[in-house]
Order: C-alpha cells, then sequence, then structure tokens
C-alpha cells in the first residue's frame, strides 16, 4: 500500500513539466540556503576558529576537504537510490537524476582529493600518498568516471541511462568492498599509516564552522542536482510540446 | 485451430517516444501474418516484440510455441562452414529436424556444406539463414524481410518452405517490402502505423 | 528450457578460438611480453624482482584478460547470434555464464598453466607457487566474471574499448590486493588463508551477481 503511494507519488512528480515546475521553484531557495550557511560556514572558519599549534592555518582547508569528500561518498548513496527508483519503476526523471548526481560527485571527489594533495604537501611534506582514504576517493572518482563516460557514449540518452544505472547499482556492492580491502592493504604495506586527524581529537571549536559547511556543500548538491536535471529533461525533450508550450510562455 | 501466439496492444518506445501505434496480432496454427509499412515504421520492431528479443514497453505478448526469429543478420559465424553453422543451430535450439544436409538440399545450397559462411553471396547466406529454420524447426516463424537479396528462384524457395510450414500446424508473421508471398491459404495482411508523438501523460 | 545449448555454445565458442588461432593466443603472448619487459625495465636484481613478482604476474593476468574482452560478445551483438538467446526457449543467464567460461578457458587457463615458468623467470620463492596458481585458480574467473559485466555493459555503445578499461579498472581493486598479499604473505612466510578466504568470498560473490547483472545489460544493449 505504502510502495503503491509512493510509487504514484514518484510517477507524478517524475512528470516532466511537474519536475519542471517543482524543480524551478525549490532550486532559488537551496541556492540562497547554501549561500547563507557558506557565508556562516566561512566566516567561523577563516576568523573565529583559532589557529591550530601544529599546522597554524593550514589545517582550514579541512573546512571545505571534509564536507566534499562527505558529499563525494553522500552523492553516491543518493545516485544509488534514484538508480534503483529508476530501474524498478522505470521512471525517466529519476533516470536523468541518477545520471546527473555523477558529475556532481565526481566533482566533489576532485576536490576533496584537490584539497587533499594541498593540504598534504605542508603536513606530510609529499603531494600524494597510499593512503587509505586517498587511495579509495581516487578508486571513486574512476567509478564516477566510468559511469559518466558510459551515459555519454549513448546515442539513446534512455537507454544509456539504464545501462549506467546498472553500473550504479555494481558500484553500491563493490565500494565498501573496494574500501574495505584498500584499508586493509595499506595496513598491509605501511608501517604507520598517516591519518587525517592524527592522535590528536578535534577540537570541539572546529564544529561549528564543519557542520554549517556540510550542510551548505549538501544544499548546493541539491541546486546543481535540480538545476542539471532541470537542463537536461529541456534538452532531451526539445522537440516535445510541453517545452514549447513552456519556452511560448516564457517569451 | 490452436492459438501460438497472442499480443494485446503492444508496443513500444524509443528515447521515450511510442514508435507505432499499438496492435493487436493473433498466431494461430496454419496461418500467416504479412506485416506491411513503410521504411521506418517498426515493421521489424514489431517481429523483435513478438519474438520475446525486446520487451514491449505498452501491452503483452503471450507464446504458447517455441519461436524462431530471422532477421537482417542471419545469426551466422563466418568462420565456420555452413555444416557447422547448421549443426549449431540444432544442438542449440535443441529441437531437432532435418538433417544438415538434407536442409542444404532443400535450399539450393547442395555442394556448399564445407564452404566458410563468410564467402557465401549475400543470396546464399539468406539461403543458409533459411535452412537454420528446417533444422531447428519451431512452430512460430517471425521472418523479417525474407525476400531480401533473394533472385526469383530464391523467393519461389520462401513461398514453397511458407506452404509446408503452414501445412505442417505452424505459423508465420513475416515483413515484406518488395514481393507478398504467394501462399495456397490466405494470408492477413497487417498494417503497422508510425506513431503519432504524443504528450507524455 | 533446453539446457543441451550450454555445450553447443561451449563447443562453438572454443572451434571460434581455435579457428582465429593467433589471436586466442595473444592473451599469453602478452603475460610472457610483461615477464620479459619487466627485468629489462627495472634491472635483473633477484631480490627486487622476487618482491614484485606476484604483482607482476598478477597485472599481467589482468591485462590479458582485459585484451579478449572487448570481443566477448560484440561479434555475437553485430551478427545477430546474440539476440537469438531471448526466443524464449533458452536458459539465458546459463548461456551468459556459459560465454563468461568459455572466456575464462582462453584467457586465464593459459595463464595459470605458465605460471609456475612465470614464477621461476621472477625469481618467485618456491614456497609461494603452490598460493600463487591457487589464488590465480579462484581471481581469475572474478576477473573474467568482472570483464564480462564491463563488456556488457559498453555493448551497445561505439567506442567500447576505453570505456572497458575504465570500467574493469576499479572493480577489479580488491581482486588484485587480495590475490596479492596472498601470494606475498606466503613468499614472506606467513598463512595466506585470511587473503585466499577472502578472494573466495569475492568469488562467490561475483559468481552469484554478475551473472545477473551481465544478462539485464545485454538485454538493455540488444534494443
Amino acid at each position: 500500500m505504502i510502495w503503491k503511494t509512493l510509487k504514484v507519488g514518484f510517477h507524478r512528480l517524475g512528470s516532466p513539466p511537474t519536475f519542471y515546475r517543482v524543480s524551478a521553484l525549490i532550486s532559488p531557495w537551496l541556492w540562497g540556503g547554501f549561500a547563507l550557511c557558506t557565508l556562516i560556514g566561512l566566516y567561523y572558519a577563516l576568523y573565529v576558529v583559532p589557529p591550530d599549534y601544529q599546522q597554524s592555518d593550514s589545517y582550514r582547508i579541512l573546512f571545505i576537504h571534509v564536507p566534499a569528500a562527505w558529499q563525494a561518498m553522500a552523492g553516491y548513496i543518493v545516485m544509488a537510490i534514484l538508480a534503483v527508483i529508476a530501474l524498478v519503476w522505470r521512471i525517466r526523471t529519476t533516470e536523468i537524476m541518477a545520471m546527473m548526481c555523477a558529475p556532481i560527485g565526481a566533482a566533489f571527489t576532485l576536490i576533496c582529493l584537490a584539497t587533499g594533495s594541498l593540504w598534504g604537501r605542508p603536513m606530510w611534506g609529499t603531494w600524494w600518498a597510499w593512503d587509505a582514504r586517498l587511495t579509495s576517493m581516487l578508486v571513486l572518482l574512476f567509478i564516477y568516471l566510468g559511469i559518466m563516460g558510459l551515459y555519454a557514449a549513448f546515442e539513446d540518452r534512455r537507454k544509456g541511462a539504464r545501462v549506467a544505472c546498472i553500473l550504479v547499482l555494481v558500484g553500491v556492492v563493490n565500494i565498501p568492498i573496494i574500501h574495505f580491502s584498500v584499508e586493509w592493504w595499506t595496513t598491509l604495506h605501511q608501517g604507520a599509516t598517516i591519518r587525517f586527524f592524527g592522535e590528536s581529537t578535534m577540537h570541539y571549536s572546529m564544529m561549528p564552522p564543519l557542520v554549517w559547511m556540510t550542510i551548505a556543500v549538501k544544499l548546493m548538491f541539491g541546486a546543481v542536482l535540480l538545476d542539471r536535471s532541470r537542463n537536461e529533461l529541456l534538452d532531451q525533450d526539445r522537440r516535445k510540446g510541453w517545452v514549447r508550450q513552456k519556452v511560448g510562455e516564457e517569451t | 485451430m490452436s492459438m501460438l501466439l497472442q499480443a494485446r496492444a503492444v508496443s513500444f518506445r524509443r528515447q521515450g517516444d511510442r514508435i507505432f501505434t499499438p496492435l493487436d496480432v493473433d498466431l494461430v496454427a496454419g496461418q500467416a501474418i504479412v506485416v506491411l509499412g513503410p521504411n521506418g515504421c517498426g515493421k521489424t520492431t514489431l517481429l523483435r516484440l513478438l519474438a520475446g528479443i525486446l520487451e514491449p514497453a505498452e501491452g503483452q505478448v503471450q507464446r504458447h510455441a517455441a519461436t524462431a526469429f530471422l532477421g537482417h543478420a542471419s545469426a551466422l559465424k563466418g568462420e565456420l562452414n555452413c555444416r557447422e553453422n547448421l549443426e549449431f543451430l540444432r544442438r542449440f535450439h535443441g529441437c531437432p529436424g532435418i538433417s544438415s544436409s538434407r536442409a542444404l538440399a532443400r535450399t539450393g545450397l547442395t555442394g556448399l556444406g564445407l564452404r566458410p559462411a563468410r564467402a557465401l553471396s549475400a543470396g546464399q547466406k539468406r539461403r543458409l539463414g533459411l535452412a537454420g529454420l528446417l533444422v531447428a524447426p519451431r512452430p512460430i516463424w517471425l521472418l523479417d524481410e525474407p525476400y531480401a537479396s533473394l533472385d526469383d528462384a530464391g523467393g519461389q524457395l520462401v513461398d514453397e518452405l511458407l506452404n509446408e510450414h503452414l501445412d505442417n500446424g505452424g505459423s508465420v508473421a513475416l515483413s515484406t517490402h518488395q514481393r507478398k508471398p504467394l501462399l495456397t491459404r490466405a494470408a492477413r495482411e497487417l498494417q503497422v502505423q508510425r506513431a503519432e508523438q504524443e504528450e507524455p501523460a | 528450457m533446453n539446457l543441451s545449448a550450454l555445450p553447443a555454445l561451449l563447443l562453438r565458442d572454443l572451434r571460434l578460438a581455435v579457428r582465429h588461432g593467433g589471436e586466442s593466443l595473444m592473451p599469453l603472448f602478452f603475460l610472457f611480453a610483461v615477464l620479459i619487459l619487466v627485468p629489462l625495465g627495472v634491472g635483473p636484481g633477484p631480490n627486487l624482482l622476487a618482491s614484485i613478482a606476484p604483482g607482476m604476474i598478477w597485472v599481467a593476468a589482468l591485462l590479458a584478460s582485459l585484451l579478449a574482452l572487448e570481443n566477448l560478445f560484440r561479434p555475437d551483438f553485430e551478427d545477430g547470434s546474440l539476440e537469438q538467446w531471448w526466443l524464449g526457449h533458452l536458459p539465458v543467464t546459463g548461456l551468459v555464464m556459459t560465454r563468461l567460461f568459455s572466456h575464462w578457458l582462453i584467457t586465464g587457463l593459459p595463464v595459470i598453466l605458465f605460471a609456475p615458468l612465470a614464477a621461476q623467470m621472477l625469481y618467485l620463492p618456491g614456497e609461494a607457487l603452490g598460493v600463487l596458481i591457487l589464488s590465480l585458480l579462484i581471481g581469475t574467473p572474478i576477473l573474467s566474471l568482472v570483464g564480462g559485466l564491463a563488456a556488457a555493459l559498453t555493448l551497445g555503445t561505439n567506442r567500447g574499448s576505453v570505456l572497458l578499461s575504465i570500467l574493469v579498472f576499479p572493480l577489479v581493486v580488491p581482486v588484485l590486493i587480495f590475490a596479492t598479499g596472498a601470494v606475498s604473505a606466503a613468499a614472506d612466510g606467513f598463512s595466506p588463508r585470511a587473503h585466499l578466504g577472502l578472494l573466495t568470498a569475492l568469488l562467490v560473490l561475483a559468481l552469484t551477481l554478475v551473472p545477473l547483472a551481465v544478462t539485464a545489460a545485454l538485454r538493455l544493449n540488444i534494443e
């Protein structure tokens, strides 16, 4: 019963004109929330939190690095849930949304890797270390790239989306295994694994900016996801009646 | 009169667009259906839907007997000779009919048994495809343009094979736009119409 | 369901592989190219070679398996044989398994057969040889399964080969880690059991899930 209601709800919301309208309503609010949270978060991160006695100011990159890392993984979970809905109920809008998650997730993974590398230089004295988290993140980046590449390689974008959704689900099974295996591998091959937070626990004053930045990043993910999906839908349906009608209304 | 295949309001979608207006198809033992329509209206897609290769986006297909599908590509391996190709089909589909040599003779390929399939002409490949229907006989034949690239004698051969198949209680749906089959029984015609692009619901 | 289709398909696949002759021996050539080039590249020191031997042999096995993937389903897709699988009277998942098995026979098995020779060439300690072969026996079927999945996913695209490597690489990371871990452990005098156990778990997981995913991917691609 609940499933049936859910399914009907998804189908209604999944109809392209409805999705177009609803996402246009929600997206500005998400962008606004993102701007607000980022301002508050950055203010805390750059002015309120005191410099670290070991790392001085360089640790402040953490407030971008950590939310990006979390979002890179959360983005995959969102994508996987959308992919399941897309494959089970064959709703086109969720197929498109799942596919639009991939580039955003890949971007966050890249941000995470880049900021980690920048941070690693002063901290560890090297741009790259075969640390478990770094390696897992690199593999995650390639999984994202594979999903994007697979989707883009099909002429029929619907078919591409459905095939790539299968890959998304394969990744859901595989990513934990990859993470675990890499973790095991580093403990075997490296004497002392370099850890991000080391022995010292995080100071409580670092919490507020981290929380604000994390919320900001999540809101941004949502906003970009809705906007990208809306554009993709518009592009795919450009010859359809409802798009002409919309364009007619707006010009 | 046994019903071999029943399709109700089937259609298929590509990129979300319906390809042809939904159709009902009933294949009865001893009956042939000729699928007609302009290029690109979805004749091949309809036959693939009936064969079970595609899953209908709308409607249902029920098959009550084993199915044979002969498409544009004849599902032959160029590296294998004609006889090996037929022997494979015979075992693969698990319903052995006449022997490979007799099938080759019946389709006018006598003496070509050891020739690799890639060395055959287009028409000969079609004939080998037809021979495949004989070595692994199945009651439902779905033939996509069976007359393509065949000469007059080849066209006659197709007609003869169709008549024999129908007499044996089989059933055929075939698409064509060059020549219509000359059958001893009346064949029904089915017009496939390209779908108007509708608004998404 | 006509189960005699499975041996028929296997025999035809192997016959085609034999007809292709040199092409089917490519994985083996590849293995030896790697085994000869690596000492030339890193130097002939026995200690160095022995320490990288498990990794080198495994990477060679991986690349050998990758080599034959492009043609795993594509010829059948193009000549119309693949769509015949869905006519209703054939066990499709069984056919998928059969095809993957023939891929393993052509790419995995030769590597296993020549592993003792490869181990000698790279000075792998004798006590690790058994574990190397065991790890290859458990691990190379996973490579065929995962590779087959990537081949099935990319079937409907026209730039399959590059994409294929991108898809395969992240998925085989755990196989590589556990397999080489087992061999290294044995070479250093530790028990390889934990690694081999995990590798076996991966094989069981892949055997249960991959054929279904491959079937679904093929089905979507023949549309």
